[in-house]
């Protein structure tokens, strides 16, 4: 039936933006009917969020926990990340496992700039995080997010393996939501002018002690008076 | 040698040297990060073809100033730091520390509770030997299945130790003058089912493997130790006993409740890489004989000495060192007490770190590959070669 | 086994030039230590090594010990008799006295052949600065060659006669000794949520508390 123009109710002006696409109820309501709608993107972050390939690559505690992930009980195959590799040049994840020592930093620095893009990194543990209880020591690094981008963060002293098990499924909705650390700006920003910069050996600490352009110290008012 | 040996302080690298007696040589930076190398260990090799002529450890790459945390922090605040030493052998590390201080403060400890400490210790003795088992053969080549095997009986005893302490790796369990937790009787009797499936694990697992040819092949005659080196390089653990020396604290100090307890010490008759394998082997049958007289005599009782001052805990002025028989050697721990809350000196004697002098002995004149079986079979663990 | 006090009877008659005295050790299940001198320290310790009574064939653990210069005082109490005849009065006296610093280096010595032990040898440096060198005992036992190394990074002790003096922990760049005790490690603190004691201090050294208001 055609309604004469005076009986129209009064409609907004349609607007300039495009028609948002479909929901995702309605997509799963179309996938109930057989039909899948995607698009090159969210089919190639599918694909990628079930094959993360770790590297092989144990630095602590935390790396005992990470095998025993990978082992029979807990069975990280299911999803898609048993591959551990030996080569930075094949793997797409950095499971940080432990405490990175100032030592060990530009090693591990250097491992991430060899892996090829897109490449993702799980701090895993405290020591990872922040330097976890061994915070006060003078060789440890306070947290490996002062050098490289850090998607998910897993706390424990170890974490067990199926906090890893969860921070992996968390690391895999945000990579199918093209939500990953590199996509941040000051990351994007950073990363523009070549690899990560890799610290040099210096006679008291690293030089420098962080990358200024993907971490900067919290600020801090008055610690002396809460 | 033309080039001189220089550690290039970073990164991996290959390099040829020349040598006038050997000739063209290639000079490899292994590790920090190798899949061979049991963590963040690094080896300077130099290579004639594919025989190693000259081999350098690189250490630090895990040095977490456990020493120097130690010295400021309580007596009871470096317990949670002995667990992350050897990660595999947290019980083992926590009753070590709790014999250097109760040395230090005169402190005894009640028989129920001596009688936990001998069954988590042999736990973890099965536990850290059945790991290596796995990892060795994983070196050699097999790669999955014998650790598959490994860390599934592993999973089994770190659900004791978590039904136990409340965490599976880092059990933080033991305190000065007892423990922590008492062991409920449920909790016994699941380490006595444990304890009777042990032996058939064991039977599957050499049957699967220690006969197996290319194990024999690959590891006897390789990396031979002799008894006169592993004394003067203060080697202990398995790889002393495997060159035939026997010394295993368990009998000499005769510390805990050890004199009790019948069993006997496994010896090796060459010192090479099949002895040290089944040195452990053996050493795993006698623990369980050990888990089974211990688990028979348990007394009741309190686990904790009633005059034990935990909170507040300050020695008088000494100095002590308690060792043990760690599953991978010698644990100590030297404590001097200034009659502070602190340690004023806290050391830790690591058994990895020293097992590791001889590394460059027993590798010379084998191919690359054997050496990473050599290295396998020393057993490290970089938190404990670290500190 | 011998005790301490015998075996520094023996060492005396052997080595008539060398100083060796015990320093006790007050706890409980304490063993008197010997402290050698460095002149001789490597002398003695072949000796132990190859005496058949003692056959000290292994040497469990070294180790430094850091003892910083001490500040001493000592009171001392006088009495005076009044001349006026009143109570006699009590004077006490401060004097105070700087004991000056030293490096230790410390030795578990067990036998493996005779299962007996431990024995305990000190060795002292001369002060903490210059004199800082001792004889390294890795000829006499290898297990000190990791050791020996790890003291000279950490507590910049220097052995002469070691076959491979270099850092074991830290990397060569590396300037410091962190054990002393005063070390100071570099600035790299992080804002904790709760920081106290040690950790205020850093903090507050750190965030250096902002000016005063009203300041220009």
């Amino acid at each position: 039936m055609i309604m004469p123009d005076a009986a129209r109710p009064e409609t907004p002006a349609p607007s300039p933006v495009p028609a948002p696409g479909p929901s995702d109820a309605e997509r799963d309501e179309l996938r109930r009917h057989g039909i899948l709608l995607t698009s090159i993107h969210e089919l190639a972050n599918w694909g990628r969020s079930h094959s993360v390939w770790p590297l092989q690559f144990g630095l602590a505690c935390c790396a005992i926990e990470m095998i025993a992930a990978s082992m029979a009980r807990f069975d990280i195959a299911r999803f898609g990340s048993e591959v551990f590799r030996p080569s930075p040049r094949q793997a797409d994840l950095l499971i940080v496992s432990g405490t990175v020592t100032k030592k060990m930093a530009p090693q591990v620095i250097r491992l991430w700039n060899q892996m090829p893009e897109p490449k993702y990194c799980i701090a895993m543990g405290a020591c990872a995080i922040s330097g976890g209880p061994f915070k006060q020591g003078y060789n440890v690094l306070k947290g490996i997010d002062r050098f490289i981008p850090v998607d998910v963060y897993i706390p424990g002293c170890p974490p067990r393996p199926e906090a890893l098990l969860h921070g992996l499924m968390e690391l895999q909705d945000q990579i199918r939501a093209g939500r990953t650390a590199a996509s941040r700006p000051t990351v994007k920003a950073a990363q523009a002018s070549g690899d990560y910069p890799v610290p040099d050996f210096g006679p008291e600490d690293l030089e420098p002690p962080a990358n200024p352009a993907i971490w900067q110290p919290p600020a801090l008012v008055r610690p002396d008076k809460p | 040698m033309t080039t001189a040996f220089t550690p290039t302080p970073s990164g991996a690298h290959v390099r040829a040297v020349h040598d006038p007696f050997h000739g063209d040589l290639l000079e490899i930076s292994m590790g920090p990060h190798h899949p061979s190398t049991h963590g963040v260990f690094r080896m300077m090799v130099t290579l004639d073809g594919e025989n190693v002529v000259k081999l350098k450890p690189v250490f630090g790459y895990l040095h977490r100033n456990h020493e120097k945390l130690g010295e400021n922090t309580s007596y009871l605040g470096s317990m949670p730091y002995t667990d992350r030493l050897d990660y595999f052998c947290s019980m083992t590390n926590n009753w070590a520390y709790a014999l250097a201080v109760e040395k230090l403060a005169g402190q005894p400890v009640p028989e129920r509770a001596e009688y936990l400490r001998v069954i988590l210790a042999e736990l973890t003795r099965l536990l850290n030997h059945t790991c290596l088992a796995g990892f060795l053969l994983q070196d050699t080549g097999a790669s999955g299945t014998p650790l598959m095997y490994a860390f599934r009986e592993r999973e089994k005893i770190l659900d004791l130790f978590e039904a136990l302490s409340g965490s599976r790796m880092m059990c933080n369990y033991q305190r000065f003058g007892g423990c922590r937790i008492d062991a409920t009787p449920a909790w016994l009797a699941a380490v006595r089912g444990i304890v009777d499936g042990y032996g058939a694990f064991l039977d599957e697992y050499e049957e699967l493997i220690t006969g197996n040819e290319i194990l024999l092949a690959r590891t006897q005659n390789v990396g031979v130790l002799s008894p006169a080196l592993a004394v003067s390089a203060g080697i202990t653990g398995p790889m002393l006993r495997a060159a035939g020396v026997d010394y295993d604290l368990r009998k000499v100090d005769g510390y805990g409740l050890y004199p009790r307890f019948d069993f006997r010490v496994p010896l090796g008759a060459h010192g090479d890489t099949y002895d040290r394998y089944m040195v452990r082997m053996l050493e795993m049958r006698e623990s369980i004989g050990i888990l089974r007289q211990a688990l028979a005599a348990i007394p009741d009782g309190p686990i904790m000495d009633p005059k034990a001052k935990i909170r507040g805990f300050r020695p008088k002025p000494g100095e002590a060192y308690g060792r043990i028989e760690g599953p991978k050697g010698e644990i100590g721990f030297y404590l001097i007490s200034d009659g502070t809350p602190n340690p004023y000196r806290y050391r830790v004697r690591p058994p990895s770190l020293i097992n590791l002098t001889v590394l460059e002995d027993l590798c010379l004149g084998h191919t690359l590959a054997d050496a990473v079986i050599i290295l396998g079979s020393i057993d490290i663990v970089l938190g404990e070669v670290d500190r | 086994m011998e005790t301490p006090e015998q075996i520094q009877a023996r060492l005396a008659a052997r080595f008539p030039a060398a100083a060796v005295t015990l320093v006790p050790n007050p706890a409980p299940a304490g063993m008197a230590a010997l402290l050698v001198d460095a002149a001789h320290a490597r002398q003695i310790a072949f000796f132990l090594r190859e005496d058949p009574e003692l056959k000290l064939d292994y040497c469990s653990n070294a180790t430094g010990i850091d003892w910083p210069e001490k500040e001493i005082v000592e009171t001392t109490r006088s009495t005076l008799a009044d001349p006026a005849g009143g109570p006699p009065r009590t004077i006490e006296q401060k004097t105070k006295r700087i004991q000056p610093g030293y490096l230790e280096v410390v030795y578990h010595l067990y036998s493996m052949a005779r299962k007996h032990g431990p024995v305990i040898l000190r060795v002292r440096t001369g002060n903490r600065t210059d004199q800082v060198t001792l004889p390294s005992l890795t000829p006499v036992w290898r297990s000190c060659e990791f050791q020996e190394r790890e003291i000279y990074d950490l507590f910049g002790i220097t052995f002469e006669g070691h076959p491979d003096l270099r850092r074991l922990l830290m990397w060569d760049e590396f300037t410091g000794h962190p054990m002393r005790k005063d070390y100071v490690e570099p600035d790299d603190y992080e804002w904790e949520p709760t920081p106290h004691e040690e950790v205020l201090e850093k903090a507050k050294r750190h965030y250096a508390a902002p000016e005063k208001e009203g300041t220009p």
